[in-house]
């Protein structure tokens, strides 16, 4: 591609290769064929791979994912698109029910290398049901993987590494993103289970995933202009968590602000806030903070900035981690 | 509704299965309703936590093992024990779950059954994705998916009708109308005309057997399943039965129906019936009666004896199979829990 792709482009890319390494790999979903589904990320595959390994399905998302659960208990590697994050919960009973347990509740004998891509979060002027940050439904349920790129080179890596695993991955996928043109690296897959650090710095860390890892990456360059060198964390993949690379980063800096676009109550943003202070109390030097969606639903298109954590709402934060002590 | 031998164990259709089927057939229902009798006994002697019996069902039990081919799939619920031990399964691993031991006791790829879950209607998409795995890798596998009839008020028997409709998917859906769910009558269920009526909405023919007629249901099922063999897509089947026990150990029967009720249908008991009639035609003698007792007998011995062994179970095993590489967090609750068994008491 001689312009930058988008990270749909990515990830279409991303499936494309999976389905021509693999031949057990299938896409399925609502309109992901003919058309290509509504953001295009399955767009050309029908007419590539056929309508046997790219197919749209009837409007029902339990039938989707649990038509997939079957497929990949005999042989095949499902990936499902769920068109919209709230559009997913007519699945939730199969996703925390089955995806999530039957390798357990087989001792093994049973795996599911299945992938439930889903496409979430704000930023984008949806209406009611297009906006919602739902990985804290599924980071809570043991037995699922929970990833979310931020790049579209994690983006081709992180869904090539999760339609190879041989467990059930949650693949989220923050559509505020979807239109970002980057470079795209091919060759460095990172494995699922490993964060990074985007931005070394030495004052305060950042931690986030997916939309928000931009919204960090700005509040730290406004920080160097003010003076605050803050590193920035991205996840990339909330289970597995990387609990390494997370504490480690933190105890370099002695202070963290975890920034998320879910509401923050019993959020992923609670439990990494609460695993860093149990795991870095000793070098902290202020109280760790959560930067969140408030606890509302989904606001309207007109209201949804004030709802989404920004850059300034960041460096208030950071303003308020104890600087006056040290 | 297709019955071919009636409650007095008299022909009353055409188109019987060979004796000898019908003499298999009947010996799986002696074995059927002696492993109930043995799991019901075990539950009172308090070695078994609960058992879900399906007296009064072996019929569609056995049926629904019976036509299917060693390379198909079976998806049970949680009542159907007796079907997953008439496919071959050893009922010891299939008591498993029932037991406390783990979820499921039975390897679901070695023998193609599903593992049973207590939630319902969810095991029918995953029966239609086999299905269509099945076909996409050109296999002509077919599925057999068991329900009952309050199942079918859930979405997820709707939709995987519907699925398989659609993509038309090597599926026999197979509904045990026993009358109740728990305690809640077909009546609240559904007001339709009948659950094979259902099918009509999908494009999936249905067919009503009687299901305490093990002829019937092993014609019907043979035919539903060379149809899904063929490719010629999904069918529905509803077995009009009537669960004779308490839904569980747990039920009191009497606050929501009457001993008549019961007992009008126990003069509809599938073995009866059909002993009668293999009797009559002199394929059944004293002596292969004997021979199934002791068979049954036998069977009930081996369950005894299993169940009478107390098993070691290994609290690692917890961590052991959520993923299939443990995360470093489940690695420390592991080391966590490991410690505590072996530090004593605080």
């Amino acid at each position: 591609m001689s312009e930058k792709p988008t990270m749909i482009q990515a990830l279409n890319r991303a499936l494309r290769d999976a389905m021509a390494a693999d031949g057990s790999v299938v896409v399925f979903g609502e309109d992901v064929g003919a058309l290509g589904g509504v953001f295009r990320v399955t767009d050309g595959l029908t007419a590539e791979f056929g309508e046997s390994r790219c197919f749209d399905t009837p409007l029902a998302e339990a039938g989707i994912v649990g038509m997939a659960v079957g497929m990949a208990m005999n042989g095949m590697r499902p990936v499902v698109e769920m068109q919209f994050d709230a559009f997913a919960y007519p699945a939730f009973e199969q996703i925390i029910s089955h995806v999530a347990k039957i390798g357990n509740r087989t001792r093994g004998r049973v795996r599911l290398p299945m992938v439930i891509r889903v496409p979430y979060g704000g930023g984008i002027g949806g209406v009611e049901h297009h906006c919602d940050s739902s990985e804290a439904y599924y980071a809570h349920t043991p037995g699922l993987l929970v990833v979310t790129p931020a790049t579209n080179t994690d983006a081709y890596g992180l869904l090539r590494a999760a339609i190879e695993h041989p467990d059930p991955v949650v693949f989220l996928e923050p559509k505020k993103q979807y239109f970002t043109k980057e470079e795209l690296d091919l060759h460095p897959v990172p494995p699922i289970g490993q964060a990074v650090v985007r931005r070394e710095g030495s004052d305060a860390t950042l931690i986030a995933y997916g939309p928000s890892v931009p919204v960090a990456l700005a509040a730290a360059e406004q920080a160097a202009a003010e003076g605050r060198d803050l590193a920035v964390v991205d996840l990339r993949s909330i289970v597995p968590f990387d609990d390494e690379t997370v504490t480690a980063a933190v105890r370099r800096t002695g202070r963290a602000v975890v920034v998320a676009e879910a509401p923050g109550f019993a959020s992923v943003a609670s439990e990494i806030a609460a695993r860093v202070s149990e795991r870095c109390f000793h070098h902290l030097e202020a109280p760790v903070r959560r930067v969140t969606g408030f606890d509302v639903p989904y606001p309207p298109p007109k209201l949804e900035r004030h709802h989404l954590p920004g850059v300034d709402r960041i460096l208030d934060a950071v303003d308020d981690l104890q600087w006056e002590v040290t | 509704m297709e019955r071919l031998i009636d409650e007095t164990g008299a022909v009353v259709g055409h188109g019987l299965p060979a004796p000898e089927v019908l003499l298999d057939g009947y010996r799986a229902l002696v074995l059927a309703r002696r492993l109930n009798e043995q799991a019901g006994a075990l539950v009172r002697q308090g070695r078994l936590a609960v058992y879900p019996s399906s007296h009064g069902q072996e019929a569609c039990q056995v049926a629904a093992a019976a036509v299917l081919e060693e390379t198909d799939w079976l998806f049970p619920t949680y009542r159907d024990v007796a079907a997953i031990a008439a496919r071959g399964v050893d009922p010891l691993d299939v008591l498993v779950m029932l037991r406390g031991e783990w979820h499921c006791g039975y390897d679901p790829i070695a023998t193609r059954v599903a593992p049973q879950a207590t939630p319902l209607a969810t095991q029918l998409p995953h029966a239609v994705g086999v299905g269509h795995a099945a076909r996409l890798k050109g296999e002509d596998t077919v599925v057999m998916a068991l329900c009952g009839d309050g199942a079918t008020s859930e979405g997820d028997f709707h939709e995987a009708l519907n699925f398989a409709a659609v993509f038309a998917a090597p599926v026999v859906f197979l509904v045990q109308n026993n009358k109740y769910a728990i305690s809640v009558p077909l009546s609240r269920q559904s007001a339709a005309e009948s659950l094979a009526a259902k099918g009509v909405g999908y494009g999936v023919p249905g067919v009503r057997v009687d299901g305490n007629d093990l002829a019937a249901l092993t014609v019907v099922l043979t035919e539903a399943v060379a149809r899904a063999r063929r490719g010629d897509g999904p069918s529905l089947v509803e077995a009009d039965t009537y669960r004779i026990q308490a839904h569980t150990n747990a039920d009191d029967p009497s606050r929501y129906r009457d001993d008549e009720e019961v007992q009008r249908w126990r003069l509809r008991d599938p073995l009866l019936r059909l002993r009668v009639h293999l009797t009559s035609t002199g394929a059944l003698t004293p002596e292969l009666e004997a021979d199934f007792a002791g068979a049954a007998e036998e069977m009930a011995a081996h369950v005894r004896a299993g169940m009478s062994q107390d098993n070691a179970l290994d609290p690692a095993e917890l961590f052991a199979h959520v993923y299939s590489t443990p995360t470093p967090q489940l690695r420390e609750q592991a080391a966590q829990l490991a410690a505590e068994l072996s530090g004593g008491d605080r």
